[in-house]
């Protein structure tokens, strides 16, 4: 295998995976030996390159936008995994869905629990549209593999990484299952 | 009384005629998943996850109700099994809004040890996201219906030793919930004497002392053991 082409992405999350994925230190350098990373919230591509080996998604689908480049990502990636909790469950993103509909959650966050300048935010065309209901990622694109954790542990990201370069099946087991 | 002799995952395994098949597969070193039951009350077979295959039976079984009989062959690992119990731990996740992230059970919850026990890396069913309350009117413990998985461990330690009968269950089918006295808030509940029982057995976050915050609720049985004990045996230890 040439080297690997490794994308990172940032949907409805909070960034703590990636935080946990920079907390993996060392492991870090001999990942630069072995992978390219092609487009991540930490490097400068814009635009989702074609024949990315490897995507780690954070965070849980909650708008149009995260809708539209989770295609794009199936479309383009061999290995999509879902990363972390968020992305896994729908987690923390997804704790307002019991609240109905993106109207009713909108008046709840930004008009009834305001203390000033109670007002519902809209700039269409520049802040994506929120979906109705939250989603983990798999349903919405076929997943191949899940890391879960809140955020998940370094080591268990490390894991997951070293079976993927070895080529073996990114399924992982026992406590590195644990969510939260 | 009389003594039964069958198999356990093709180990002969003795046991008394009053005893279950969970209770015969504990003796014998043969770990089962279980959530709703609990030792010192009576067994419901309410969560399913006991469930095991018997020779001969086509049916699943559930080992905590089930009472051994001569010459059965029991078997509590199959694929069969694996695959069902990981399907209802999915189940149970989907049905309500399980967040362990932000539990106060996180690390100490026996729906997540069941999870990772099953192992669930993800829920291939739809997430319900049903709309609940979370009752804090009580002046020392909350619950949480988001987190609750009708195991109705803390209706039967309530009735069966404290002797109050503050919980039952209310409604039916996915709208069965958890209801104090005549469906009031606990807070208002007169039948509860405050002595904590529910939130030492409640198996997830669901009942927790009020205060506490994410992973600090950590459940001590051994106040629940040490009751039923003494209570059946005369023996004040542990």
């Amino acid at each position: 295998m040439g080297r690997l082409r490794v994308a990172t992405v940032w949907m409805g999350g909070c960034s703590g995976c990636h935080m946990s994925f920079l907390d993996m230190d060392e492991f870090l350098i001999d990942l630069a030996d072995l992978a390219d990373v092609v487009y991540s919230p930490v490097a400068d591509p814009k635009e989702y390159p074609e024949n990315v080996d490897l995507c780690l998604v954070e965070g849980a689908v909650a708008n149009d936008e995260h809708v539209e480049l989770a295609h794009t990502i199936r479309e383009r990636t061999k290995i999509v995994v879902a990363f972390g909790d968020c992305a896994v469950t729908g987690n923390v993103t997804a704790m307002r869905n019991p609240l109905g509909a993106v109207e009713p959650i909108l008046q709840r966050i930004y008009v009834e629990a305001a203390t000033i300048h109670g007002r519902i935010p809209f700039e269409k065309g520049i802040v994506p549209e929120l979906l109705d209901r939250v989603a983990p990622l798999h349903e919405i694109i076929p997943v191949d593999a899940f890391l879960p954790g809140c955020p998940p542990p370094a080591p268990r990201i490390r894991k997951m990484l070293e079976k993927i370069v070895a080529g073996e099946p990114a399924v992982l087991e026992g406590d590195d299952l644990k969510p939260g | 009384m009389a003594v039964k002799t069958l198999t356990i995952d093709d180990k002969p395994v003795s046991a008394r005629e009053d005893q279950t098949i969970l209770e015969a597969a504990r003796e014998a070193g043969i770990g089962i998943p279980t959530l709703c039951q609990l030792s010192g009350v009576a067994n419901l077979g309410a969560c399913r996850l006991c469930l095991v295959e018997v020779a001969g039976v086509p049916k699943l079984l559930p080992a905590c109700v089930t009472l051994v009989q001569e010459g059965m062959q029991v078997f509590t690992n199959t694929e069969r099994l694996r695959e069902y119990r990981k399907m209802i731990v999915e189940l149970l996740f989907a049905e309500r809004n399980h967040v362990c992230a932000v539990c106060v059970a996180n690390g100490h919850c026996e729906l997540q040890n069941l999870a990772i026990a099953v192992g669930m890396d993800h829920v291939r069913y739809s997430y319900r996201f049903p709309k609940l309350e979370v009752d804090t009117t009580h002046e020392k413990f909350g619950i949480d219906h988001n987190r609750c998985v009708l195991c109705a461990r803390c209706v039967r330690v309530c009735d069966e030793i404290e002797g109050a009968h503050t919980w039952d269950i209310a409604g039916r089918g996915a709208k069965s919930h958890i209801i104090s006295d005549m469906n009031v808030p606990w807070g208002s509940a007169t039948s509860c004497t405050s002595c904590g029982k529910c939130v030492q057995a409640c198996p997830t976050g669901a009942i927790f002392k009020l205060g506490a915050t994410v992973a600090e609720q950590i459940k001590d049985r051994t106040r629940l053991d040490f009751i039923v004990t003494a209570r059946e045996k005369k023996q004040w230890v542990g």
